[in-house]
């Protein structure tokens, strides 16, 4: 059974005069012990996707046009909050991108993490004290009695991190989603917290969606990688076979923008255009304005999913060979 | 720019309490501007045979101890106390806001001096040093109107103050001076620009705060004078016979409240419509 | 820090007194002459002068006036014939009393208001606790103690129109001057009861301006609050709303309003003016309005200094409370 299971998901936000299609028709699986990259740019629907998995958009705020969100086989959309509290943190973490405001700032961290502990597995304060310090220097912290005792100010932002990661794997989830969770830090502790955070959901047997834009740590981090676009999935596959031979244009486009592979002397190419406004999307392709590769086609229909011979492998693409040419 | 008024618009619209907010606005100014077609009697007319009667089909709120019909004094009495206000507040807040304005963008020793005067201006109690100023000019209205004027003009200039020294640290107006703009230049196009909407908000919710002022002052017998019908003087009048004509302090009191009301109403109502941090919509 | 702050109150009480001997002497019409009256002769009029000083420039009587402030003299009030000083200490304790009782009923009704009105934003809660805190601070207090009055005293003869305590009952023993308190220590039951009896109509017409205050800036700083990281956090670790309201958002917001209810406590402690009046409370208040309406400029200029006095130094108290109750100020800041 997967442990997310995401199928056609479309979702608006409705603002004055029209809505942004944040989400349009999104369809992403994550496997058990999976650990599952999700790239894209700003305004491609990434953090949308999580946010909803855990149901912690702004009630009202937005509307499900279409799909559904399955977690741990619990309907999600149609979850209560009771159910919902049944699932985040225990059976589902999350962590956020600015570690420097994720946690209280006017109660210890040690009081913060007994709060979590306590509330997920009822226990005394002082037992649940000696768990906080061993979810520590299980994220190899050291001296984690004296982190207990400070302030949120009063550490860097890695060490935050590494608390908030204590914390989500304290009950041992089966998923936990990482929305940007190194991009606020510095390049050295971006990649420690990576390697942290794989070392122990490989301990734990816990699933990892990673969302990010950064296409270089997913290349290193990810067993499988979903490229997203103006809020939908136009390309996924296993890591290794993305990168090496990448179905989609906008995935080439971000893959030839990346200076490593670019060779020397060579000039290094943008994607021509800029990203749709999600208010007003055309009809067909939403990647068509901007693509080399447009024909009539992508104007007048979103493109269907094309599958390679293996069948992990998908582009939404209709310039991809096998797809028929839509005409 | 006429997006951005729609926009605005709309999102008044969403708001139910600040259009019930501009209802209340439009109904005072436009019972100021007609009081004279809207008022059964001559509010002034004396008639020593009516005194003090109870709320009745002929006089909507009773009449007063010499007579006069309440309601009409009521409707008049709008005049007073909201002139006041747009008096008070465009004044107060232009030239407050001037000041304030050039002091935050100019620095200096200027600027430390208006700061250390404005502080003290703002330390003393306002409600105390307007009713010793109005006091020490003599009662009438408009002195009443320099008295808070004059109280007031501290208020604006370090609010505007602050949004200068905000603006002026942003990255674009640094830019600005980088390619070699003049402090005019900086002062005109950007300082007021940006500094206007807080100001302006500021001031629609002041409107409410003179209102009240502007009572209390009558209330204790500054501010416009006899025979002139004012809101705060009439509650004042009405104490004496509060046992028994209780409707006299009642009404006028009510008008204050209601007046005060819906100005704070639209000024809250603006200030989160034009709060930055809102989502669209 | 503290030392500039000190200096600050300073320059503060020097300024105020500044601006209202300036405003004092603005008055048209000769104060010797008020003090002597209106039958007064010529030569008693200018006996009275000379002997206040009145007959000296202006700058060598704001100097008398100033080394008298140095020594605690605020000068003699016209109306009562006894030191200014004298006057403010005796009444004080009345406003005191009356200005703390509207704050606790402001604040603990104001901050659950203001609670709710930001966790259901812009549902129906929300809205009624915003119409309740707009009127709340549109309400003219005179007219409010007036209406209550009306209501209470006129119409149901429940509560009492006025004073502190009614005729025939003493004062309790004063230990603190707060006659509610007094009468707790000292078990005196009659002047417990009849003190409270007093001090609902005008303590809950003062409070209901400030509950507006108060709820307006809980809602402020709650809404801040709620859109915070740490919120998030919470809510993804599994805590369920309302323990994240209560127990991460609401300390975080009381933290900037501390503020804002210490300088409703000043606001209270001079805007109690016109509330005194109409409910006769023996407070500085109602001393200055008919110090006021008497022309009595002394006594006027000697609130004013103790008041703006006293509203400095609750800033700088405030300050410093800041530095106690969050963890992220040191000294240095």
């Amino acid at each position: 059974m997967a442990v997310l299971s995401i199928r056609d998901l479309s979702l608006e936000f409705p603002i004055y005069r029209g809505a942004v299609k944040a989400l349009n028709g999104v369809t992403l699986e994550v496997g058990r012990r999976e650990i599952v990259g999700v790239v894209g740019e700003s305004g491609s629907g990434k953090s949308v996707t999580s946010m909803l998995a855990m149901r912690l958009l702004v009630e009202g705020s937005y509307v499900v046009t279409a799909g559904s969100v399955a977690m741990l086989g619990t309907d999600i959309l149609a979850a209560s909050e009771r159910t919902m509290l049944g699932l985040r943190g225990s059976k589902v973490a999350m962590i956020f991108q600015e570690p420097m405001t994720a946690l209280n700032p006017i109660r210890k961290v040690g009081d913060q993490m007994v709060e979590v502990i306590r509330l997920h597995r009822p226990m005394p304060a002082a037992r649940a004290r000696m768990e906080a310090v061993a979810l520590l220097q299980d994220m190899h912290v050291a001296d984690p009695e004296h982190i207990l005792g400070t302030y949120p100010f009063e550490l860097s932002g890695g060490m935050r991190q590494r608390v908030l990661l204590a914390l989500a794997f304290s009950c041992q989830p089966e998923l936990l989603i990482a929305d940007e969770p190194t991009t606020a830090l510095d390049v050295t502790v971006q990649r420690q917290v990576l390697l942290l955070m794989r070392e122990k959901a490989r301990q734990k047997n816990t699933a990892i969606l990673f969302i990010t834009h950064d296409m270089a740590l997913v290349s290193q981090f990810c067993d499988r990688i979903y490229v997203m676009y103006a809020g939908s999935a136009v390309e996924d596959g296993p890591t290794a076979e993305v990168l090496a031979a990448p179905r989609h244009p906008y995935t080439r486009g971000l893959l030839n923008a990346l200076p490593d592979r670019v060779p020397s002397r060579a000039v290094i190419e943008a994607i021509q255009g800029s990203v749709p406004d999600l208010t007003s999307l055309p009809r067909g392709c939403a990647f068509a304005g901007r693509c080399p590769l447009a024909m009539p086609a992508c104007q007048q229909r979103p493109p269907s999913v094309s599958v390679d011979p293996a069948g992990r492998h998908h582009a939404a693409c209709w310039a991809v060979p096998g797809n028929g040419s839509g005409a | 720019m006429g997006d951005t008024l729609g926009l605005l618009w709309y999102r008044i619209r969403k708001s139910p309490l600040t259009l019930a907010g501009l209802a209340v606005i439009i109904l005072v100014l436009a019972v100021m501007a007609s009081a004279s077609a809207l008022a059964p009697h001559d509010p002034n007319v004396v008639d020593l045979g009516q005194r003090l009667l109870p709320p009745s089909a002929l006089h909507w709120f009773g009449t007063d101890e010499v007579g006069r019909d309440l309601f009409s004094r009521i409707l008049y009495g709008s005049r007073q106390s909201v002139s006041v206000a747009l008096f008070v507040v465009p004044v107060a807040g232009t030239l407050g806001s001037t000041i304030g304005c050039f002091s935050g963008s100019f620095g200096g020793r200027a600027d430390a001096l208006i700061m250390r005067l404005t502080d003290i201006m703002l330390s003393v109690p306002s409600l105390v040093l307007t009713m010793a100023l109005a006091a020490a000019l003599g009662p009438s209205l408009f002195n009443a109107m320099l008295a808070i004027t004059v109280v007031r003009i501290p208020f604006y200039v370090r609010l505007a103050r602050g949004q200068a020294l905000v603006i002026r640290e942003l990255n674009y107006a640094k830019a600005s001076r980088a390619f070699g703009a003049s402090h005019w230049h900086l002062v005109r196009w950007h300082v007021l620009k940006n500094a206007l909407p807080p100001i302006i908000v500021q001031a629609t919710l002041d409107v409410g705060g003179t209102i009240l002022m502007a009572a209390a002052l009558g209330f204790i017998g500054l501010g416009a004078q006899q025979p002139t019908a004012e809101w705060g003087a009439m509650v004042a009048t009405g104490r004496n016979f509060i046992l028994d004509q209780w409707w006299y302090s009642a009404f006028p009191g009510l008008a204050i409240l209601i007046t005060a009301t819906g100005f704070n109403l639209f000024g809250d109502g603006l200030r989160d419509v034009l709060d930055p941090r809102q989502k669209a919509g | 820090m503290i030392i500039r702050r000190l200096l600050w109150l300073g320059l503060v009480v020097l300024g105020v007194s500044m601006i209202t001997f300036v405003v004092s002497h603005l008055i048209p019409g000769d104060p010797a002459r008020l003090i002597a009256g209106e039958r007064a002769t010529d030569e008693m009029v200018a006996g009275i002068r000379q002997h206040l000083g009145l007959d000296r420039p202006l700058y060598v009587q704001y100097w008398r006036y100033l080394s008298g402030l140095l020594h605690g003299d605020l000068g003699t009030s016209i109306r009562t014939s006894r030191p200014v000083l004298e006057d403010l200490k005796a009444f004080f304790p009345a406003t005191l009393e009356l200005a703390t009782f509207a704050l606790v009923l402001a604040t603990l009704l104001g901050i659950p208001l203001g609670l709710l009105s930001a966790v259901y934003r812009n549902k129906t809660v929300d809205q009624v606790v915003r119409t309740l805190s707009v009127t709340g601070i549109s309400t003219p207090a005179f007219w409010l103690g007036l209406l209550l009055i009306i209501l209470f005293y006129a119409k149901l003869g429940v509560l009492p129109g006025g004073g502190r305590l009614p005729e025939g009952i003493d004062p309790p023993t004063r230990i603190s001057g707060f006659y509610i308190l007094d009468a707790m220590l000292t078990g005196n039951r009659p002047a417990m009861v009849e003190s409270l009896k007093h001090i609902l109509l005008p303590g809950f017409t003062l409070g209901f301006v400030h509950l507006g205050v108060v709820a307006r800036q809980i809602r402020s700083a709650m809404l801040e609050q709620l859109h915070e990281d740490y919120v998030r956090t919470n809510r993804a670790n599994g805590l369920p709303k309302w323990r994240v309201v209560i127990r991460h958002a609401l300390p975080n917001a009381l933290i900037p309003s501390v503020t804002v209810l210490g300088l409703a406590m000043g606001d209270l402690l001079y805007g109690a003016v016109l509330t005194e009046t109409v409910f006769a409370w023996p407070g500085m208040g109602a001393y200055v309005v008919s110090s006021i309406q008497a022309l009595d400029f002394p006594a006027v200029m000697g609130f004013a200094v103790v008041v703006s006095f006293a509203y400095v130094l609750l800033n700088l108290v405030v300050d410093l409370l800041y530095m106690v109750i969050d963890p992220r100020i040191t000294e240095a800041g």
